[in-house]
C-alpha cells in the first residue's frame, strides 16, 4: 500500500447526497479478480452514456477535473455495498483523499487499506471546500495528514480527526495483515480459551 | 459488580484478543463466509505472501453473486466468461486452502446469508463476517455479525481475526403488534425511512419490543438484513426458545453435551436491565403500514397509501437528491404511489429469499394469474429452500400465476448475472436496494415485501396488498 503523507491537488465537488458504491463502480466491473484497471469505470453510468460516450456535464469529464486527485462529496459518501472495488476504482483513477460530512463505515474503512485517505469535516467546512473546488483546476486543496489539517486555495485551515492507529498504518503504508500476525501467541491463546469454554464454536 | 452490559458489549467482550491503548481491538472471529465476487484478490494476497488459511474450518464458501439461475447452469458454458472464471477461482481456492465448500451442484447452494443460518453454522453469540454487506442479517441470531471489505477479507483468512474499534449501541424498539397485512420488511424499510440511511452509521443496532419477539427466525432475518441500509454495520436481536428451536438439530449446530453447554450460555446473550444506549429510536408496531420505496435510496419509504413526495419537501442536499431520483424513476411529484404500474416483479435475495417469504407471496398468487405482459420470476435463496417450496405446492402457485421458477442465486438483486432490468423497465422487488442501476441500467426499483410484490404482479401496479386480502387499512 502507497504512504499517504501530504497531497495538493484538484478537488473535484460531487455534492449530491448518499453517493453509493454501486454508483462509484457499477456491479458488471466486479466481475474481475484483479485490483487494477478499475479506473476507467470509476462513477461509470454518470460518466458515459449507454454506448459508451463521454457525458460532458460529468464532473471528472470536464477538462479543469480530468486530474482530480480529491473528491468533495455530500453526506453519507460510500453507503451500500461493502465492494472494495470503490476504494480500487478510486485509487485506480487517481483520487487519494476524499472530504465529506460523513461516511459509510465499510467504504470508509476500505479506504485505508489502500492508501486513500477519508477526511470529515463539519458541514460548514465540507461547505468552503466545495465552493473552493468549483472554482476548477487553480483551486488546490492540500490535505496534510501528519498534521490532521485541509487548506482551502485561500488559505483556510480545517482540522479534522483521525483514529491514530489508522493514521499510522497510512502515514507509513503498513500491511495491517503483517501487523497482527505479530500477535499470533494471543490469537492462540484466545482459541485455545475459547476451545474449552465454547467449545461448539 | 460488573456494570450493566448491552448484548453487544457481550459479544463483543467475549471475542477480544488483544485491546491497544487507544481502544483499538483485535476480534476473533468465528465465522467467515466466503463468496466469488469479493474474495478472488484475497486468496491471491495469501498466495502472494505465503500464506495459509488460519481456520479452514470456520471458512464457508459458496458461489451466489454471479451464477445463472436458469437451469443447465452446471454447465459452464452456460456463464459469461469472467463470471466463469470467478466462480472457478472459487472452486480452487476453496480446495486449495482446503475450505468447506457448496458448489452450484450441491443442493446446499444458495445466497451465503440463506445457507449460513440454514446449515447451522450461524450461531447465537457468534462474531460472522463476509465480504458482502448483507452479512447483518445473521445478527437475527444473536450473532454480531457484519460486512467486510476484501482486504479484511484476506485479513481473516490469515489470522481468523479483524482490527476493530467498538461501535456505539442503538435500541430500535417495535413496539405492540403489527396489523394484519404487515410483515418483517414493512418494519425493516419504517425504520430505515424513520432514521435516514445515515442513521446508523457507527452503531450496532438492537431491534428488540414486542413485534420483534412477535416475528419467526425468518423475519427477524429481513430486518436484521438491511440494519446496513440505515448505516448501521450489524443489527442483532437477542436469542430466545424460537432462536434455539430453529438451530437445533441442523447439521453444524452442536450436539449432546455441547447442545446444553451452548444452550448456557446462548440464555446469558441479552441486554442487561440499565444498559446504556447511546441512541433510542421506538416505532409503534400499530403504526406501521405496507411500505413501498418510491426514490432511489432505501430511505425513500413511504406507506403504500401515500403519493410521491415534492423535492421541495425535503431539507439540505435532500432536495436535490430527491429531484434527481424523481426524475430518474420517471414518477410525478404529487402521483399517488398505487396509480405506478410494474413491467417486472422479483421475489428473492437474502432479504426475502427464504420460505416463508415464499409462502406469503404465494398465499396472494394462489388461483391468479399475473397481469398481462408482466415478467416475474421467483428465485428462491438457496436450493433446500427451493426445494421445499416444490414439496409444499408453492412452486406450482407460482408458475401457474406465471412466475418463472429459477434456481437459486442472487440474481435480479443486483443484477450481476443475466438477469437484469432494462433502461426504464419499472420493478417491483423484494430485494434491498433500490440505488440508480441496481438492478440494471435505468431500471427502476421500488422495494416491498413479498405479499406486496405478489400483489403488483396481479394488479399491474403498486398495490396495497391489504385490498386483496381482505382485511382493513
Amino acid at each position: 500500500m502507497d504512504k499517504f503523507t501530504t497531497l495538493t491537488g484538484i478537488a473535484a465537488p460531487m455534492p449530491l447526497v448518499n453517493i453509493d458504491t454501486d454508483m462509484i463502480i457499477p456491479k458488471q466491473f466486479l466481475k474481475t479478480i484483479q485490483r487494477s484497471g478499475l479506473g476507467k469505470n470509476l462513477f461509470d453510468e454518470m460518466r458515459y452514456t449507454q454506448d459508451g460516450k463521454e457525458i460532458p456535464d460529468f464532473v471528472l469529464n470536464q477538462p479543469a477535473y480530468r486530474q482530480s486527485q480529491i473528491i468533495v462529496a455530500g453526506d453519507n459518501f460510500g453507503c451500500g455495498s461493502s465492494r472494495e472495488h470503490a476504494p480500487w476504482a478510486l485509487l485506480d483513477f487517481g483520487i487519494r483523499c476524499v472530504i465529506s460530512t460523513s461516511f459509510a463505515d465499510i467504504f470508509y474503512n476500505n479506504c485505508f487499506k489502500n492508501g486513500i485517505l477519508p477526511v470529515v469535516l463539519p458541514p460548514e467546512a465540507v461547505a468552503h471546500l466545495m465552493d473552493d473546488a468549483r472554482k476548477g483546476a487553480n483551486a488546490r486543496i492540500t490535505v496534510d495528514l501528519e498534521a490532521q489539517t485541509v487548506t482551502a486555495s485561500d488559505g483556510k485551515v480545517f482540522a479534522f480527526e483521525v483514529d491514530a492507529f489508522k493514521k499510522h498504518c497510512l502515514l507509513n503504508g503498513l500491511d495491517d495483515i503483517g501487523l497482527t500476525l505479530e500477535k499470533a501467541a494471543a490469537i492462540d491463546a484466545f482459541e485455545a480459551k475459547n476451545a474449552s469454554l465454547h467449545p461448539w464454536a | 459488580m460488573t456494570a450493566p452490559r448491552t448484548l453487544y458489549d457481550k459479544i463483543w467482550d467475549d471475542h477480544v484478543v488483544h485491546q491497544a491503548e487507544d481502544g483499538t481491538c483485535l476480534l476473533y472471529i468465528d465465522r467467515h463466509l466466503v463468496h466469488e465476487v469479493t474474495s478472488p484478490q484475497a486468496f491471491e494476497g495469501l498466495r502472494m505472501t505465503g500464506r495459509k488459511v488460519r481456520a479452514p474450518e470456520k471458512t464457508i464458501a459458496v458461489p451466489d453473486h454471479n451464477v445463472p439461475t436458469t437451469q443447465g447452469r452446471e454447465n459452464p458454458e452456460q456463464m459469461p466468461e469472467e463470471s466463469r472464471i470467478q466462480v472457478a477461482a472459487l472452486d480452487k481456492n476453496a480446495r486449495d486452502f482446503g475450505i468447506n465448500y457448496y458448489p452450484v451442484t450441491d443442493i446446499r447452494q444458495g445466497i451465503v446469508h440463506i445457507v449460513g443460518p440454514e446449515q447451522g453454522w450461524t450461531l447465537p453469540g457468534m462474531t460472522v463476517v463476509c465480504g458482502d454487506s448483507h452479512t447483518a442479517t445473521h445478527g437475527a441470531f444473536g450473532a454480531l455479525a457484519h460486512g467486510i471489505g476484501t482486504s479484511e477479507v484476506e485479513h481473516v483468512l490469515a489470522t481468523q481475526t479483524l482490527i476493530q474499534k467498538k461501535s456505539k449501541n442503538m435500541k430500535v424498539e417495535i413496539t405492540g403488534s403489527l396489523r394484519p397485512g404487515v410483515t418483517a420488511k414493512d418494519i425493516t424499510l419504517s425504520v430505515i425511512g424513520a432514521t435516514g440511511t445515515a442513521g446508523g452509521t457507527g452503531y450496532v443496532i438492537e431491534y428488540c419490543g414486542q413485534a420483534i419477539r412477535e416475528l419467526s427466525m425468518e423475519g427477524r432475518m429481513t430486518v436484521c438484513n438491511m440494519a446496513i441500509e440505515g448505516g448501521a454495520r450489524a443489527g442483532l436481536i437477542a436469542p430466545d426458545e424460537k432462536t434455539f428451536a430453529y438451530v437445533m438439530g441442523r447439521p453444524h449446530a452442536p450436539k449432546g453435551a455441547k447442545w446444553e453447554a451452548a444452550l448456557a450460555y446462548w440464555k446469558t446473550l441479552y441486554t442487561d436491565e440499565g444498559a446504556h444506549f447511546d441512541k433510542v429510536v421506538t416505532i409503534k408496531g400499530e403504526d406501521i403500514a405496507p411500505v413501498v420505496t418510491w426514490g432511489t435510496s432505501p430511505e425513500d419509504v413511504l406507506p403504500i397509501t401515500g403519493a410521491v413526495p415534492s423535492p421541495e419537501s425535503f431539507t439540505g442536499g435532500k432536495v436535490d437528491a430527491a429531484r434527481r431520483s424523481i426524475d430518474y424513476m420517471g414518477l410525478t411529484a404529487g402521483q399517488k404511489l398505487t396509480d405506478i404500474k410494474i413491467d417486472t416483479v422479483f421475489i428473492g435475495s437474502c432479504t426475502n429469499g427464504r420460505i416463508e417469504d415464499l409462502r406469503a407471496a404465494a398465499a396472494i398468487l394462489k388461483g391468479k394469474k399475473i397481469k398481462d405482459g408482466m415478467r416475474a420470476m421467483v428465485v428462491p435463496g438457496s436450493g433446500l429452500v427451493r426445494a421445499q417450496a416444490e414439496e409444499e405446492g408453492l412452486a406450482q402457485i407460482f408458475i401457474d400465476a406465471g412466475f418463472e421458477w429459477r434456481l437459486a442465486g442472487c440474481s435480479m438483486c443486483l443484477a450481476m448475472n443475466p438477469d437484469q432490468l432494462s433502461p426504464g423497465e419499472r420493478c417491483a422487488a423484494t430485494s434491498n436496494r433500490n440505488f440508480e442501476g441496481r438492478q440494471g441500467r435505468g431500471g427502476r426499483t421500488h422495494l416491498m415485501s413479498p405479499a406486496m410484490a405478489a400483489a403488483a404482479a396481479i394488479t399491474g401496479h403498486l398495490t396495497d396488498v391489504r385490498e386483496l386480502m381482505g382485511v382493513e387499512a
